[in-house]
């Protein structure tokens, strides 16, 4: 057999990765149709937001109470120059609401739960507790995949608005160092700008962050194959997955949150 | 009635043919075993019995319903009746060894927590594992595992119950214990299909007996019959496994 050309190799590359993407994509609708049929899993929905939602709280408030002490501090640095520091608090929480708080939430989730949830299920995998699964007559796909996205849906919002939130505080103990300011008119200035439509939306999007979290690590978890090497191997693709389609999804979304809410992009 | 009965059965993975034009029929409450070498087909065919592989060609009944191409709710409905002891037992690691036993029960009965916790026990009790309730997976032995996934298996005293080497990994006198208990369980009407190596384990359990290779069904009967075949592969098989 002749080995295959440059061309040939790179084609079969391609091929491959719409093969990935077609199947994650369906893997992903699948989901969506089976969380709308009973049984709906309710309690290990619950578990999975506790897991995913609680536990990862901590990180989130750490994460965004520091990135609120880094986006105060060069908000500053750029406005002293034009004589606006009144501005910081609103300017930081627009930042922050709009889209640093959700785009950051989301890259870290990918990063604790993503990756979580593609080794737990690709161990299982490996290791037939998923065919111990089936065989008990229950549906994994529901048990294991559903539930998770299901739960990640619901966790991303509740997570990003606890990282805005501690964004804004950040900001506020960054800016008191250094002007004294009060929480009270920190707070006014912060708020005197933000609508509704730069929250609600915003914050709304994460739930398709969370759904293609979890849909990306979920499917590279039940096609895990070779063993520990696998396990290994699909926790990190389900990183890199998943913290690729928040970006590329985060274009798209924006473009979209601008064409349904056009006071946000004045 | 006839509790397993495969119908000119097929399978191939790839290039590799595992299962070649095999038939036969278990009639319930007795004891299949299913010997041969690794790597012949003993454990896809447990496999296809619980529907976690379609055959290529030919169908598989349970309970003389047709499982071939059985949509996954009806195919549910049919697991309920069976019971999957793994090889490697399967456990689901993050729950403890007794929730590993609950699970069958929590999730297909209306049982009260109470009920369950007390039925649980009595089952980890059947293979000696009954204080061991509440410990995790990775905190037990191979053979503690193997155990546990039995108790697991016989949770819900299903009418059909799948072994897939029950004695692999345990001591003489443990393995001895679970060939008993699977005997008693023969004896209170369950269909057994057991695969195993071990020929004095297949003694103790079985009925009937079948000797797989290549994919091939190459001799069924009693023990006496395969120890007396003329199949040189027949032979070879019984001596090296101590026979006789």
């Amino acid at each position: 057999m002749q080995p295959l050309s440059f061309v040939d190799r790179i084609g079969t590359r391609a091929l491959g990765m719409f093969e990935a993407v077609g199947a994650m994509a369906t893997f992903g609708g699948r989901s969506l149709v089976a969380a709308a049929r009973p049984p709906y899993e309710a309690r290990e929905i619950l578990k999975h937001v506790y897991q995913f939602g609680y536990r990862s709280a901590p990180l989130i408030v750490i994460a965004g109470f520091a990135i609120g002490i880094v986006l105060s501090m060069h908000t500053r640095a750029s406005l002293e120059r034009f004589g606006a520091e009144a501005m910081i608090p609103a300017a930081l929480a627009i930042a922050l609401i709009r889209e640093t708080g959700p785009l950051i939430a989301g890259l870290l989730v990918a990063g604790r739960v993503g990756a979580g949830i593609g080794a737990e299920i690709g161990a299982m995998q490996v290791t037939e507790q998923i065919d111990a699964l089936e065989a008990t007559a229950v549906d994994s796909f529901k048990y294991l995949a559903v539930t998770r996205i299901v739960a990640l849906m619901i966790a991303m919002p509740l997570l990003t608005i606890i990282m805005d939130f501690s964004g804004i505080l950040g900001g506020y103990v960054a800016e008191a160092a250094v002007s004294g300011m009060s929480w009270r008119m920190y707070f006014e200035r912060a708020f005197g700008y933000i609508a509704y439509s730069d929250i609600i939306p915003a914050t709304l999007k994460t739930v398709v962050f969370g759904f293609l979290i979890a849909a990306a690590s979920s499917y590279l978890g039940f096609t895990t194959r070779r063993g520990t090497e696998g396990v290994g191997e699909a926790s990190t693709r389900s990183v890199v997955t998943a913290s690729m389609l928040i970006i590329v999804s985060d274009v798209i979304l924006v473009r979209i949150i601008f064409f349904f809410y056009p006071a946000v992009s004045a | 009635m006839s509790a397993v009965r495969f119908d000119h059965v097929s399978k191939a993975f790839g290039a590799l043919t595992v299962l070649d034009d095999i038939s036969f029929d278990i009639p319930a409450g007795q004891a299949f075993c299913l010997l041969g070498r690794s790597g012949t087909g003993k454990s896809v065919t447990l496999r296809h019995i619980v529907g976690l592989v379609q055959p290529d060609e030919g169908k598989v009944f349970v309970e003389d319903r047709d499982i071939t191409r059985l949509p996954a709710v009806q195919l549910a409905d049919v697991r309920k009746h069976m019971g999957f002891l793994f090889q490697n037992g399967a456990l689901f690691d993050s729950i403890s060894v007794g929730e590993n036993v609950a699970f069958p029960m929590r999730r297909h009965t209306d049982w009260s927590d109470t009920e369950i916790r007390e039925r649980a026990t009595k089952k980890l009790a059947d293979v000696g594992l009954e204080k061991d309730y509440d410990k995790m997976p990775a905190d037990l032995s191979g053979g503690m595992k193997k155990r546990a996934a039995l108790a697991r298996a016989m949770a819900l005293d299903p009418p059909i119950l799948l072994v897939d080497e029950p004695s692999a990994g345990l001591d003489p006198i443990t393995a001895g214990e679970i060939d008993e208990l699977l005997a008693r369980t023969k004896q209170a009407g369950t269909t057994l299909v057991v695969v195993t190596h071990n020929i004095p384990s297949a003694r103790t359990i079985g009925d009937v007996f079948a000797v797989l290779q290549g994919g091939r069904m190459l001799a069924t009967g009693t023990l006496d019959a395969l120890e007396s075949s003329d199949e040189p592969l027949v032979q070879a098989f019984m001596r090296s496994q101590g026979g006789g």
